[in-house]
């Protein structure tokens, strides 16, 4: 066996537009690419000059499916630069508000995206029409997500209601008691969810020395506040965060690979790492199914992410509920401030894992330079390095075979190329 | 007659539109099984090339590939249709648009070269020609679905133009300018979001783009005699449809004469 390549032109049921370059020498792996070819959108270029009020509006805009994680980073890293903290009660409404993304972006993902890959459809909608219970149920989690992002943002996709001090409007209690029942159900159905997919055959297969980051916080499941550890034992502070991880060019391929400045090794954020770090934070019935279904206390299974997500909706759903049935709705919709010169960056978990923005302004309220570091361009180091090692055991002569299971993976830790976009990774062969 | 094929493609842009077609959980199951689904990455891997009946088409034109790749689809297809603020008019990229587009290169990469872009980011229609444009960021699913079933049943779609005030007075929301003295577009977008922003307490800020017959001067008369800049103003133009022309006009207008004023 000579040199080959497999190429998989466009990745499917994934965020956004990529592909997949493999190039092979017999059985050694030369080159893996994770290849995006979205265009830029140059978010970072077009915030300054405008006025920080439209950071949430404006940001939110680079990613459908996770517009509350952008906005939580853009509010709280604002609220840094101006020195503003919000109320307890803004915060557990910030917390909901997340709640209600993770159920409709883990739902997306695990019913419409992923699970298909374990029992051989080509899509959820295929799935459906063998599976139409699971489907279903998954269709209605979905739903329940988007309904509490619509009820508190104002809508599913690009919220209206957040804006930096806390939100325009309060909810009503009526809109919180109208919402209970439908996630009683949804928590259970979450669980068996968990439970379903959970036992799915996961291909033997470990990266073994992947590092795992997240934040964690003492007191609760990590969302908008924290410190960020890593599976390594180590501690970041937020702040330190451009410090710490750094985009390398490396030799042969003009991808930038994100990685740890003091390992020189790639990482990876996301649902798999936050459950590896913060395992006992989960909401007690999370914690209780993760052991029933026996998830490793340090999962190197990049496959069995899926587990985590199904852990994670069922927190979520436990959280709103706790959230929902707590009728005190009290204080101001949000806080004011007064503009002053800083600069404040923030990290919060985004769906996909950890979202770091950074934003200097000026004495007039007005954006001078913003930063934003989105999880999937930092996972994508790592992707190709268990790539690399996945080709091993699954190459065979059957070239669309081997494509279609590297793409199995690539799918596993639910890229987000859109949102990795305007920090777009060019691959460009040099001779 | 076997059932009308779909396509659905991704230009510049986030995902949101053709997210709200798997949004919509309730008739999604039945749209798809009155279909047939033949290009749709982020949903299904089942990809045939050839001829679309009907191509929904996400995101705004801003590289050479992407203006090449446009116009076979457009060949392909015979009902092309935009969803969304990208496709439709610009998007919020379309900020670029009369700016230094290698300086904003330069400010978000490091090796701006290895990157080819256009300077603008275009609205499809400037490309090939549409047959249907639906508009917002993001879409209204039910206008979606709406669209998609007419298409089904042979009806020409239709949209109301109308604009967002005519929504709050439907709704009995009291207006935020009247009463807060809050800066709003509702008078000059269209209709499509339900009229939420003023529901939850704040200002329109122009997600579905110019309503029929807007009378943008009066408005920003209006805006700026309660004491907004001409700077402000036109900023608050100048979002996800900043390249839709009665916009694009009027904050270019009010841009020279702030800087006139300066």
């Amino acid at each position: 066996m000579g040199n080959r390549t497999i190429k998989v032109e466009t990745l499917t049921r994934v965020e956004g537009e990529g592909g997949l370059y493999i190039r092979l020498n017999g059985k050694a792996v030369d080159e893996v690419r994770l290849e995006i070819y979205e265009p830029p959108r140059l978010f970072e270029a077009l915030l300054r000059g405008r006025p920080l009020e439209d950071a949430p509006d404006i940001t939110a805009r680079i990613c459908g499916i996770c517009p509350v994680a952008y906005q939580m980073s853009s509010v709280h890293a604002l609220e840094a630069a101006l020195e503003v903290t919000v109320s307890p009660e803004i915060r557990r409404l910030r917390r909901l508000l997340y709640c209600g993304e993770w159920i409709e972006s883990h739902g997306l993902h695990l019913y419409l995206l992923h699970a298909p890959d374990f029992l051989g459809f080509d899509s959820g909608l295929e799935m459906a029409k063998q599976f139409p219970d699971e489907v279903n149920r998954g269709l209605r989690l979905k739903k329940h997500g988007n309904q509490l992002v619509d009820m508190l943002g104002g809508r599913a996709i690009h919220p209206i209601n957040v804006c930096v001090g806390g939100f325009y409007r309060l909810p009503k209690r009526k809109e919180f008691q109208n919402m209970i029942s439908d996630f009683e159900w949804g928590l259970n159905a979450a669980v068996e969810t968990t439970r379903w997919v959970a036992g799915f055959e996961f291909p033997d297969f470990e990266s073994t020395d992947c590092e795992y980051i997240s934040l964690t916080h003492p007191d609760e499941y990590p969302m908008n506040a924290g410190v960020m550890k890593t599976s390594g034992g180590d501690s970041i502070e937020v702040c330190d965060y451009e410090q710490e991880f750094e985009e390398r060019q490396v030799l042969h391929s003009t991808a930038l690979h994100a990685i740890r400045k003091s390992t020189g090794r790639p990482y990876l954020l996301g649902p798999l790492a936050r459950v590896n770090l913060n395992r006992e934070k989960l909401s007690p019935t999370a914690r209780k199914l993760a052991d029933e279904v026996g998830l490793e206390p340090l999962c190197r299974n990049p496959h069995k992410a899926i587990i985590a997500r199904g852990l994670e909706i069922v927190h979520a759903y436990e959280e709103a509920l706790m959230i929902l049935r707590d009728d005190q709705l009290t204080g101001k919709p949000r806080e004011s401030y007064e503009y002053k010169t800083g600069t404040g960056m923030s990290a919060t978990e985004a769906p996909r894992g950890t979202l770091f923005h950074r934003y200097e302004i000026d004495e007039a309220g007005k954006i001078l330079e913003a930063c934003i570091i989105p999880p999937t361009s930092q996972n994508q180091a790592q992707i190709e390095a268990d790539l690399k090692e996945w080709i091993s055991h699954v190459i065979s002569d059957d070239e669309q075979e081997t494509a279609r299971k590297c793409e199995n993976l690539v799918r596993a830790y639910d890229p987000c190329i859109s949102c990795s976009t305007h920090f777009l990774k060019v691959n460009i062969e040099r001779t | 007659m076997g059932k009308p094929k779909l396509g659905v493609f991704k230009f510049a842009s986030c995902d949101g539109c053709q997210l709200s077609l798997l949004d919509a959980e309730d008739q999604l199951l039945s749209v798809a099984g009155a279909v047939d689904i033949v290009h749709f990455p982020e949903a299904s891997s089942r990809m045939k090339s050839g001829s679309y009946d009907i191509a929904l088409i996400e995101g705004s034109i801003t590289t050479p590939h992407d203006a090449e790749r446009i116009q076979q689809i457009r060949r392909d297809s015979k009902f092309l249709m935009t969803i969304g603020a990208c496709a439709t008019a610009g998007g919020i990229q379309a900020l670029r648009n009369g700016a230094d587009t290698d300086e904003f290169m330069r400010a978000v990469y490091a090796t701006p070269e290895y990157i080819q872009v256009l300077d603008d980011s275009t609205p499809i229609a400037e490309h090939v020609k549409v047959d249907f444009e639906l508009r917002g960021c993001p879409i209204n699913q039910y206008q979606l679905i709406e669209v998609i079933q007419s298409l089904l049943a042979g009806r020409n779609p239709r949209t109301p133009r109308h604009s967002v005030c005519l929504d709050c007075k439907r709704r009995g929301t009291v207006c935020v300018t009247v009463a807060q003295g809050t800066a709003c577009l509702g008078p000059v977008t269209q209709s499509g979001c339900n009229a939420i922003c003023p529901a939850y307490n704040r200002g329109c800020y122009g997600c579905y783009g110019p309503a029929a017959q807007p009378n943008l001067v009066s408005l920003s008369t209006h805006t700026l005699k309660a004491g907004a800049s001409s700077a402000e103003v036109s900023h608050s133009l100048q979002n996800f449809n900043v390249y839709a022309p009665a916009f694009r006009n009027e904050s270019q207008r009010l841009t020279n004469q702030a800087k006139e004023q300066n």
